[in-house]
């Protein structure tokens, strides 16, 4: 058990297997295929902000716009289906990215070239965004009725069992993978957090390596923006009001390091998925919709005092059969 | 024993591998102010340490006014009337003067609150005894670093201290707050107290000092009356020990020149540093330090921003304007501080090992895992680091080992300069030895290398070449054989005569 802990994504998805188990012990309709389908689709905007909200935290910082983002850049995705309905599709999921990435880049550059702190600096344009849905709606929503009909049905289109956004977010975390594990940009992401001074010294740019990270940040919430959008059939200010600690949580729930740094794709992943289920579950468990806000939050605190305990100082190996222990391990 | 406030005797200190102190003794009277001088690593912060109560001494006695003490804490350090003035202040920015002064003993009324009325009227009244006029309400960032010492001053006769240590006080003085702080040391001595006083500058030795201490090693030297010895003598009481047969020095044929550099200026650090490196040859950079030495070879590498001059690198003119420039250009610097400077301790030996020249590793579009491998496996080999594989996180290394993989990641880069900020400060005597050896063997492998040390034996053991530094210029250059040690620390304290 406690080497388990050491390996913070196997006790994770051990921990996800047994609370899934028990679930489906009591309402075995929850561990049906379609229920796993929506429950995949229900979490897989969370699996992409999730990952996108790692690479900002691995530089140490924060991106508490990612919400208000989300709900702008849906919105402007909304405008366009409402007022040019036979711009082609792929268009209107562009706009919805390109202003997502415009709006993150100009928190990664202000970050990263005037040096404001993150929380400081997207705290403000959170707020910002926001109030700018409101002026370029004028004040309105768009409903389903004003939105294309293709528009609406790409996110509930079932390919090979599973919805399009679940198989858009399985891209999103191969792409992720492979940035950040084979591309310099993405090993830099980890540098810069890891140790700033010593990054500096490899000739790290961390400016660069942070206006990337927010960039990413930026690009995944319009994308998620449009998704969200389409689903639900509706665009308007409150949007997903307050959804950026969510995908915090799914962070540290999943191991990422708010000293930055540390973190991994796979962690982050399950990390979502945890908070997937469980903000799934509970309604199937017909808990009463006033103790749901109490339970997640008490979930959530559980994962992350266990994720704490890995966080430990690790043990050093110096004693030679130490060492040839740890090899024979791997 | 009456007429001395306080007396070491015997004090021993080691740290793991190094022996920072030996069986020293000194006795301060009231009213004197001594000097205590020694070169850099002789022990000087050690002793301060000890009297500060930040360290306890592993052998040997403590006396305050004849009373045998053990300081367990800089608190009881206080209560036997000792405070330190340090080099770089240790306060606290966003407080105000008044917290600053009273901090850890804030008056307080009957109430058990803390009374801010007194304790403005208490500290306005100590900053008037040493004729400073600075408010008592002004956070402590709003003022200069003279002023700074002046409240740290302030805060040593709030607690009635009778023996006030400075710390290399003039360090960052311009010339006339440094008349400023003598004429309060010249006041403290008038009141009684006694003063030690830690300085580089023999010209402000003597103007201040009564009496002296000498260090070398960890070991006391010498002591006595400062009218008693001379600049030549007391330089030659600092480095007095034979220093060239500890190193043996590789012979290494110097070849052709790699780098010249032509007048490396900046606005605030550095000043016309001009030197030529050929391929084989170790330049020893030497100096006091803070006399600009690593921040003209962080100019050089593309950290400090240059004003003027020009690098030249196998005949090529380079324009640096960030490190990684110099990385590409094949120039390193491998950073004084390894571990807080160079490890990044969440990342794998790996991705340590190749971060440098990670542009090396790409294969297309993605890096290639392979050839990362083949290298830090090559590199990981060759300086002998210890660990279960390549993979595990340097937070699990021990930290020799962890400054071996720094070194392979600058080694990775192929490097044709290398420079080696201080880079055996710190570690144990056997370790040195390792990291001398492999400084000649970079040598002999044609590297041109940049070695900046404080410590007299290794520049003088390694160096085919010495460059000295002085407030931020190069003030001599010696040749190996052309030197002494009282010609080299001659230069570097500026005690002109001495160089004679």
């Amino acid at each position: 058990m406690k080497a388990l802990f050491k390996h913070r994504e196997l006790a994770l998805a051990v921990l996800l297997v047994i609370g899934v188990a028990a679930i489906g012990g009591y309402q075995p309709a929850f561990l049906e295929w379609d229920n796993i389908g929506d429950v995949l689709t229900e979490t897989s905007v969370l699996f992409m902000m999730a990952l996108a909200q790692m690479a900002v935290i691995l530089t140490r910082g924060i991106d508490l716009s990612v919400a208000a983002n989300l709900a702008l850049s849906g919105m402007i995705a909304a405008l366009v289906s409402q007022y040019h309905p036979d711009t082609p599709l792929f268009l209107m999921i562009l706009a919805g990215i390109l202003s997502g990435l415009a709006l993150g880049m100009i928190n990664g550059a202000l970050i990263a070239f005037l040096g404001i702190p993150p929380i400081v600096m997207t705290l403000g344009t959170l707020a910002v965004f926001r109030g700018m849905i409101i002026l370029i709606a004028g004040g309105d929503q768009v409903n389903a009725s004003e939105m294309g009909v293709a528009f609406q049905a790409f996110p509930k289109q079932v390919i090979l069992g599973l919805t399009t956004p679940v198989w858009i977010a399985a891209g999103v975390s191969i792409l992720f993978w492979i940035f950040l594990n084979s591309t310099r940009s993405g090993r830099g992401l980890y540098a810069v957090g890891g140790n700033p001074v010593a990054a500096r010294y490899c000739g790290i740019d961390q400016r660069k390596q942070e206006l990337i990270a927010y960039a990413i940040s930026g690009a995944v919430a319009g994308l998620c923006g449009y998704l969200w959008v389409a689903r639900y059939g509706v665009a308007y200010s409150e949007i997903a009001n307050g959804y950026e600690l969510t995908v915090i949580a799914a962070c540290v729930i999943g191991g990422v390091s708010i000293g930055g740094g540390v973190g991994t794709v796979a962690g982050t992943l399950l990390g979502a998925l945890f908070l997937g289920i469980v903000m799934t579950a509970l309604p199937v468990l017909q808990i009463s919709p006033f103790w749901q806000m109490a339970i997640s939050g008490a979930v959530i605190l559980a994962a992350v005092i266990i994720n704490a305990r890995a966080e430990r100082r690790p043990d050093k190996l110096i004693l030679p059969e130490a060492r040839r222990l740890r090899r024979i391990r791997a | 024993m009456s007429d001395h406030i306080l007396t070491l005797s015997g004090v021993s200190k080691s740290f793991p591998g190094v022996r920072a102190l030996h069986n020293v003794s000194l006795s301060l009277k009231p009213g004197r102010v001594t000097a205590v001088v020694g070169e850099n690593g002789a022990g000087k912060s050690t002793i301060v340490k000890i009297l500060t109560g930040i360290y306890p001494p592993d052998e040997g006695d403590i006396a305050v006014r004849g009373e045998v003490k053990s300081f367990s804490s800089p608190r009881d350090a206080w209560a036997a009337g000792i405070a330190a003035i340090h080099q770089e202040t240790v306060m606290f920015d966003e407080l105000s003067v008044a917290e600053n002064i009273f901090m850890g003993h804030m008056p307080t009324g009957s109430s058990r609150f803390v009374d801010w009325p007194e304790m403005h009227t208490k500290s306005a009244a100590l900053l008037k005894r040493i004729y400073a006029a600075i408010p008592t309400d002004f956070k402590l960032k709003r003022l200069s670093v003279a002023q700074k010492h002046l409240v740290e001053i302030a805060r040593a006769l709030s607690h009635e201290a009778q023996v006030v240590i400075m710390d290399e006080p003039t360090a960052a003085l311009s010339a006339n707050e440094i008349d400023d702080l003598f004429r309060i040391v010249a006041q403290l001595k008038a009141e009684g107290r006694a003063v030690v006083f830690i300085s580089h500058k023999f010209d402000e030795i003597f103007r201040i000092a009564d009496d002296f201490v000498c260090l070398r090693d960890g070991e006391k030297v010498g002591d006595g009356a400062i009218v008693s010895v001379n600049e030549p003598q007391l330089v030659r009481m600092m480095v007095g020990r034979p220093v060239d047969q500890v190193f043996p020095k590789r012979d290494v044929p110097i070849g052709e020149s790699v780098l010249v550099v032509d007048g490396l200026s900046n606005a605030t650090e550095y000043a016309d540093i001009s030197f030529e490196l050929r391929k084989g040859e170790i330049l020893g950079l030497y100096g006091l330090v803070g006399a600009g030495r690593t921040e003209a070879m962080q100019g050089l590498f593309g950290i400090t921003p240059i004003t003027r001059g020009t690098v030249t690198l196998e005949g090529k003119r380079l324009s640096i304007d960030a490190p990684s420039d110099a990385i590409a250009a094949g120039i390193s610097y491998v950073p004084e501080d390894r571990q807080d400077q160079g490890a990044i301790l969440s990342l794998g030996i790996r991705e340590n090992v190749t971060l440098a020249n990670l542009f090396k590793h790409v294969r297309g579009l993605f890096l290639s895992r392979s050839s990362e491998q083949a290298q830090t496996r090559t590199l990981g080999r060759r300086l002998a680091v210890k660990a279960a594989n390549w993979e595990q996180r340097l937070a699990e290394l021990s930290g020799g080992n962890q400054q071996k993989v720094v070194i392979a990641k600058w080694l990775a880069t192929r490097p044709k300069v290398i420079v080696l900020d201080e880079p055996t400060k710190g570690i144990d005597i056997g370790s040195k030895a390792a990291v001398h050896d492999f400084i000649g063997e970079l040598a002999s492998e044609g590297l041109a290398v940049v070695l900046i040390t404080s410590e007299l034996p290794e520049v003088m053991g390694l160096a085919d070449r010495v460059i000295v530094m002085k407030e931020g210029r190069i003030v001599a250059e010696f040749k190996r054989g052309e030197w002494s040690a009282e010609k080299i620390v001659g230069a570097a304290t500026g005690a002109a005569r001495a160089a004679a």
